[in-house]
């Protein structure tokens, strides 16, 4: 590419990013308050920069597994008592499904959040998800102790690591390098070039 | 003066009809039985129902039923057997959940969108004030990654029943990210519902500034319950799981969130990953489809349907051979960008054993393949047990027999 053309194209780049940024043209709507945003947030990054202040331990957890209901669906030791996915990562090598299963999932190696290869996932899906029927209704600290029982039923981490805002981020998950993010996305491309050959 | 008049007879001959459905009355024409009304008049005239002949239903996926014993919906399947055109009626349209859910009952007075993140002015809307902003309504299909066809499914509604075509009508999601002002560090957004587990999406910001909409219609009146009542996202061509229902949050980021619903389609294989978003060109037969009979040698129109997650669908093939030679179909509707096609081909049964076959292309030219093509390039053997990496767009075959029933051809 010529140094011209070059410049042309950080040009219109530059005139796309400044279009995006332009200032409103309706005026429809209302800015949030702080703490609108701060109770509606319950998106974590896998950098954990929004996870709350508060903390746990897998003893904690094991306690909360059964007292909070976890054991009735999933089953006394994680490896699920019927309705629910396992929540024991299996051993085998075979690589997760790349679709969400459509069976119950039942001990489904897919199933379970603890393929993310991120800790955060997890912490995420606890707190948004769960107990079902009661979802939204468990503290900081209940999530990060259910976290840390989780990661600590599958060797991920000791029993008596205190999982919060800063550790979790920090967990290397089994799955940490066992996956490719999905392509960047363009309009009019195909999603996978020379996909199928024939 | 005309049309006055043809809206006056019409009334009239619908007046008629109503009454005679009142009074329970006997036979008025030629194939008209007896029956006692459902529902009152004054009902039926506020309400219109289809009539108690036509009995296309959905069905829940066979591996696992909806309503569950807990009352939660899974996956249900449209009935594509019984469609015409390309337009999915609303109370037809495929529904599926993540993990099973109950449909939220959401009062769309009290339901607020929030845009937040990486802006320069956060954002609540209401209802109302969504409503007072420009609007567009689209045709488009919705598709479950999850729609495949197995050598176990026998119709077409098992096959393929995983996907269903609406005329949209919402606000584009660009002019809302616009008027929130996304700031040049951000490339991602992450779309959030309003159900009790909060399903939640990461989408790419190119994607959410092309062609999405924020969706409070849908053919014609608002989005159903079942579809994400009041608000639904609508990310065009690509699957299912994004089209984010009950939205209440778009956050924009600057990186993939991998959220529950975004793990499950993570793979080691880069090429796998970018078969899982977006749908790649698709067609099925849907007459004569598995499960249909034939009633013997004569003329048919082969028809069916054909969508691509890329754009609009350029042409559509048919063979009648198992695939030996291919022949062009006509398309019998508008080819809107990211929806359902219709095609049709007239076809003069022998009476012959024969496999019927459909393939399309789009409008990148990229062409359905068959699973002869995907084992090719993956390199890995043509059998049984051959399971399509990403979503699944292969050719599906119908078998006719000599007796006019057809079957799976994957069986």
């Amino acid at each position: 590419m010529g140094f011209r053309r070059f410049l042309f194209v950080m040009a219109i780049v530059g005139l796309c990013r400044t279009a995006w940024t332009q200032s409103p043209t309706y005026g429809v709507g209302r800015p949030p308050s702080a703490e609108e945003i701060r109770t509606w947030d319950i998106s974590i990054s896998p950098t954990g920069k929004e996870l709350p202040p508060g903390h746990g331990t897998a003893k904690e957890g094991a306690v909360l597994y059964v007292r909070k209901g976890c054991s009735g669906c999933h089953g006394a030791t994680g490896s699920s008592g019927g309705h629910a996915p396992t929540l024991i990562r299996s051993k085998d090598t075979k690589p997760a499904s790349s679709a969400p299963c459509l069976s119950p999932c039942v001990n489904d190696s897919n199933a379970m959040a603890i393929h993310s290869p991120f800790a955060t996932t997890l912490w995420d899906y606890i707190n948004r998800g769960m107990p079902i029927g009661k979802e939204g209704s468990l503290t900081p600290n209940e999530v990060y102790a259910l976290t840390a029982f989780l990661l600590f039923k599958n060797d991920v981490i000791p029993e008596d690591e205190v999982m919060d805002s800063q550790s979790l981020p920090k967990v290397k998950m089994p799955n940490r390098d066992g996956f490719a993010l999905p392509a960047a996305w363009k309009h009019g491309e195909p999603r996978l070039e020379g996909y199928p050959n024939r | 003066m005309h049309s006055r008049k043809t809206d006056r007879r019409g009334f009239l001959k619908g007046g008629a009809a109503l009454a005679g459905l009142a009074a329970g009355s006997g036979r008025i024409a030629s194939g008209q039985t007896q029956g006692a009304p459902a529902k009152k008049i004054d009902e039926l005239i506020a309400y219109g129902e289809r009539s108690r002949f036509v009995t296309s239903i959905r069905v829940p996926v066979a591996e696992r039923h909806s309503p569950d014993e807990f009352g939660l919906t899974f996956h249900v399947l449209t009935p594509l057997q019984d469609s015409v055109g390309i337009i999915t009626p609303s109370s037809l349209f495929y529904t599926a959940t993540h993990r099973g859910a109950f449909v939220p009952d959401i009062d769309p007075r009290e339901h607020r969108l929030m845009i937040h993140g990486m802006v320069d002015r956060p954002l609540i809307f209401t209802m109302d004030e969504l409503k007072r902003l420009p609007y567009v309504s689209r045709v488009h299909f919705i598709e479950c990654l999850g729609n495949r066809a197995k050598p176990t499914h026998k119709t077409v509604q098992e096959t393929h029943g995983l996907t269903s075509c609406a005329e949209w009508t919402g606000v584009p999601l660009s002019l809302l990210l616009k008027e929130a002002g996304v700031q040049k560090e951000a490339s991602w957004i992450v779309a959030e519902g309003a159900e009790e587990v909060k399903g939640a999406s990461s989408i790419p910001l190119a994607k959410a500034m092309d062609d999405c909409l924020v969706c409070y219609g849908m053919n014609g009146e608002p989005i159903r319950p079942q579809q994400g009542f009041p608000l639904r996202l609508m990310v065009p061509g690509f699957e299912g799981i994004y089209q984010i229902k009950y939205l209440r949050r778009i956050k924009v980021v600057d990186r993939y969130y991998m959220t529950y619903d975004d793990y499950g389609h993570i793979n080691p294989d880069p090429k796998v990953a970018a078969l899982t978003h977006q749908i790649g060109p698709k067609s099925v037969i849907t007459y004569p489809s598995g499960g249909q009979q034939l009633a013997g040698p004569g003329f048919y129109e082969i028809t069916g349907l054909a969508w691509s997650g890329a754009g609009t669908i350029r042409s559509v093939e048919v063979s009648t051979d198992g695939g030996q030679s291919w022949k062009d179909t006509e398309l019998r509707s508008p080819a809107f960008p990211m929806a359902h096609t219709r095609f049709g081909f007239h076809w003069k049964w022998d009476g012959k054993p024969c496999v019927l076959l459909s393939r399309c292309t789009d409008d990148l030219g990229t062409i359905q393949p068959t699973r002869a093509d995907v084992a090719k390039y993956w390199n890995v053997p043509l059998d049984d047990k051959l399971r399509i990496r990403g979503a699944d767009n292969t050719v599906q075959p119908w078998k006719v027999t000599s007796d006019g029933s057809v079957q799976n051809g994957l069986s």
